[in-house]
């Protein structure tokens, strides 16, 4: 009759010759049992306090790309210091009635928010683009004197995140940072280089016809729509352009751009 | 004098007579990627030093019930593990010197340090033993990543820890920064610089040459 005492067992499992290929099966299970609750519990136990950090890192980069544009700090302190932050349905290009910043995420994670992109127009490699987005702005004498948009695209090793921020006239980009990445460190990476991104001021998005001209370009920047490409990084240098493209056009920012040019924002 | 008890020399020989940077040139990758800064390598060194203890405790632990069949995958899984927690503490309560490491705490898992010791040394020894030889093995290598941080934050950028040391020029003072000390190749330079330094004052750490040196006559030709 087998013994079905787990001590016993137990004993027995580990008085088999380490040769053993019961024993051998027995160890490898049991090592990465354990060390799959170690990790999975250190994960857990700590994604909150990343998570706050993360949301904090944000903050201060938001507040750094608004303190870097020219003559920002001032508005600001005129205006009261703050910005103001509005959810936008991105379908409408209005302001979203029914999703507050505290429930958008909630929103977010309801699939129903969010429009699938045809491959055509997915200029920026997200597949699917979410119908609401919070945006930031500053609003000066008459009218907006600077929008901060949300933006994200697939990189040369995963999705870029940043904030583009527009000025008043919403043709002239006033600053780039880049919140998120996993680029190539020394190659890709360099997107977040204050240095490259301080490039992106005073450049324009449009023509004076409307068509969407930005691009980094391959080099130095040849016209006043163009930053300089960033040497060794052709891949994220283009899903940057690509990325700011799309988040400019139709399926994009563009319909709330041009409801806020028309002032009817 | 009494001799100096075998725990006490498993400690201390691994800080310079048999140092695995210097001498068995072990884990000099990370040794040169993260020294640009004293504070990024002191955290380095903090958690080699932790996962290598940890690990070779553990390892020694089960050292009698690790089938020699799959011993490489379960130390390289012990310590992977070990290696990810370190990652996760650090991204919770040392968020900015996390995001400059970068990868590099995650490529503890293939320093060859780590794995070096848990299967040269932790696999045959029991815990205690293991532990401090381990801690020697990590002492060995912060001194080593600690005085490279150190010369390269000072004359890279005139500071010790953040701390203006070398006033510099830009600022009124003298001291002009030496931009080489900021890229990768100064590691290497201090890094054999010490090499060197080391074998010439304990000659018998120096190789004997693998290959006779060709003669050469005098006068070309």
């Amino acid at each position: 009759m087998a013994d079905l005492n787990p001590f016993a067992a137990w004993r027995r499992l580990l008085a088999l010759p380490n040769e053993s290929r019961t024993k051998t099966l027995a160890m490898a299970f049991l090592v990465s049992a354990a060390c799959a609750l170690l990790v999975s519990g250190a994960t857990v136990v700590l994604r909150p306090i990343q998570s706050a950090n993360r949301a904090a890192e944000q903050q201060a980069r938001i507040e750094a790309l608004v303190a870097g544009v020219p003559g920002m700090s001032e508005l600001l302190a005129e205006s009261g210091g703050t910005l103001s932050s509005v959810i936008i349905d991105l379908n409408k290009a209005r302001a979203a009635t029914e999703v507050t910043p505290e429930t958008l995420e909630a929103a977010l994670a309801d699939m129903a928010n969010w429009t699938a992109l045809a491959p055509g127009e997915d200029l920026a490699g997200l597949g699917s683009r979410p119908d609401y987005a919070q945006v930031f702005l500053l609003r000066g004498g008459e009218g907006i004197s600077l929008m901060l948009l949300p933006i994200s695209g697939a990189g040369y090793n995963g999705r870029i995140d940043a904030i583009l921020a527009l000025r008043g006239d919403m043709q002239t980009i006033a600053g780039l940072a880049i919140t998120g990445q996993s680029e190539t460190p020394g190659l890709g990476a360099r997107i977040e280089e204050p240095a490259w991104l301080s490039s992106f001021g005073g450049v324009r998005t449009m023509d004076a016809r409307g068509d969407l001209r930005f691009a980094v370009a391959k080099g130095p920047a040849a016209s006043e729509y163009e930053v300089d490409g960033i040497t060794g990084a052709t891949r994220t240098s283009s899903a940057m352009t690509r990325m700011i493209r799309f988040w400019l056009g139709p399926q994009g920012y563009g319909p709330l751009i041009e409801a806020v040019r028309r002032g009817e924002f | 004098m009494t001799a100096p008890s075998p725990l006490w020399s498993t400690l201390t020989d691994p800080l310079i007579r048999q140092n695995p940077v210097t001498l068995q040139i072990l884990g000099i990758c990370s040794a040169l990627a993260v020294t640009t800064q004293l504070p990024t390598a002191l955290t380095m060194a903090a958690s080699l030093s932790v996962v290598l203890v940890l690990s070779a405790g553990i390892i020694s632990l089960i050292r009698r019930h690790i089938p020699d069949a799959i011993r490489l995958i379960v130390q390289i899984v012990i310590v992977a593990s070990l290696v990810i927690v370190i990652d996760q503490l650090l991204q919770a309560y040392l968020f900015e010197i996390s995001q400059s490491l970068s990868v590099f705490v995650s490529l503890i898992t293939t320093n060859c340090l780590v794995l070096g010791r848990t299967e040269s040394f932790a696999r045959h020894n029991p815990p205690l033993p293991a532990m401090i030889d381990a801690l020697g093995n990590g002492l060995g290598y912060s001194l080593v990543l600690i005085s490279i941080g150190a010369l390269r934050e000072l004359f890279g950028a005139g500071t010790l820890l953040g701390y203006p040391v070398l006033p510099l020029a830009e600022e009124g003072g003298w001291f002009t920064p030496l931009a080489l000390m900021m890229l990768a190749p100064s590691a290497f330079f201090l890094l054999g610089g010490l090499v060197w330094a080391i074998r010439s004052l304990r000659p018998e750490q120096a190789e004997p040459l693998e290959f006779p040196l060709p003669k050469v006559g005098e006068g070309g030709e």
